[in-house]
């Protein structure tokens, strides 16, 4: 039986009678996965490769807390939320972006917005990025809430279990986060417009 | 600009547009040389040589307080606190009408 066939519990159990080799076969499993979480976070490479590699270097030495009920994605997917997080939190920078910092095509693509909303095409690159842009711009909290709400569609439930939070502060932040977002992108419309 | 209809807009496309899972060459490979090369932590060897390092200490102390326990002695200093003690406790005791 290949090492990447053997199922979580048994690497796991390996991985704590002392064999490190055992891990390899689940960072390989559940690298993509990860990747693709962080890349929601960070922008540079680099930065989103040191959050995955966080997250699996944790993930090694906090393994005797994982007890087994739930899968171990799920648990490995609590941990990589939660090294995401603190990234942000980390990485916080001077959020006001001008409009003079959005570029040329994003500020086209917010005219046509402006002038005929259903005209302008959702798969321009300019418009990805300035929702990249917008989300940069949010709170830590706020970030991940919208991020994990709108773009990954989990329930509130979920992400509280993924984040540690209670229901009613995931709400909270949800509101929050949408509120502070309505704000930014008012702003950059005052800015285009003023 | 209706900022509802932008905000709802740039959510779905974000939405639509999810990041790649791409993974770089051999990045596991990468993981795990870190984790051979740090040590794994082992806490009863932390607690065993703590206790060491505390025992010399400890018996410095006991040998410090042997040798000025014996040097009271043969001092004869006498036990001052212990006559102290003997008085404050009989003091409250009325023997006058006692006799031997």
């Amino acid at each position: 039986m290949r090492a990447v066939d053997r199922d979580d519990a048994e690497l796991i159990a390996a991985i704590r009678r002392g064999d490190t080799a055992s891990f390899e076969p689940l960072v390989q499993k559940y690298q993509p996965r990860i990747f693709a979480t962080a890349r929601r976070y960070a922008r540079r490479e680099s930065e989103v490769e040191d959050i995955v590699q966080e997250v699996f270097i944790k993930a090694f030495h906090k393994l005797d807390t994982y007890r087994g009920e739930a899968p171990f994605e799920h648990w490995l997917m609590r941990l990589a939320v939660r090294t995401c997080y603190d990234f942000l939190r980390g990485h916080q920078r001077n959020r006001e972006t001008a409009f003079s910092d959005i570029s040329a095509p994003e500020s086209d693509w917010l005219e046509r917005f402006a002038t005929e909303p259903q005209a302008a095409p959702e798969n321009a690159a300019a418009a990805r990025e300035l929702v990249d842009k917008v989300l940069s711009q949010l709170s830590p909290a706020g970030r991940l809430v919208i991020t994990m709400l709108e773009l990954e569609e989990r329930s509130v439930k979920e992400i509280a279990a993924l984040t540690g939070w209670s229901v009613p502060l995931v709400k909270v932040r949800a509101f929050r986060a949408r509120a502070e977002m309505r704000k930014c992108l008012e702003r950059m419309a005052k800015d285009k417009y003023v | 600009m209706d900022i509802e209809k932008l905000q709802t807009k740039l959510l779905a496309i974000a939405r639509a547009t999810p990041p790649d899972d791409r993974v770089p060459y051999a990045f596991e490979q990468r993981v795990m040389a870190h984790l051979r090369a740090a040590p794994r932590l082992d806490r009863w060897g932390l607690w065993a040589n703590a206790l060491w390092r505390a025992a010399m200490p400890c018996l410095g102390l006991v040998l410090l307080l042997g040798a000025w326990t014996l040097a009271s002695s043969a001092l004869n200093l006498g036990d001052p606190l212990g006559s102290a003690l003997e008085n404050t406790i009989f003091a409250s005791v009325d023997t006058s009408g006692e006799s031997w």
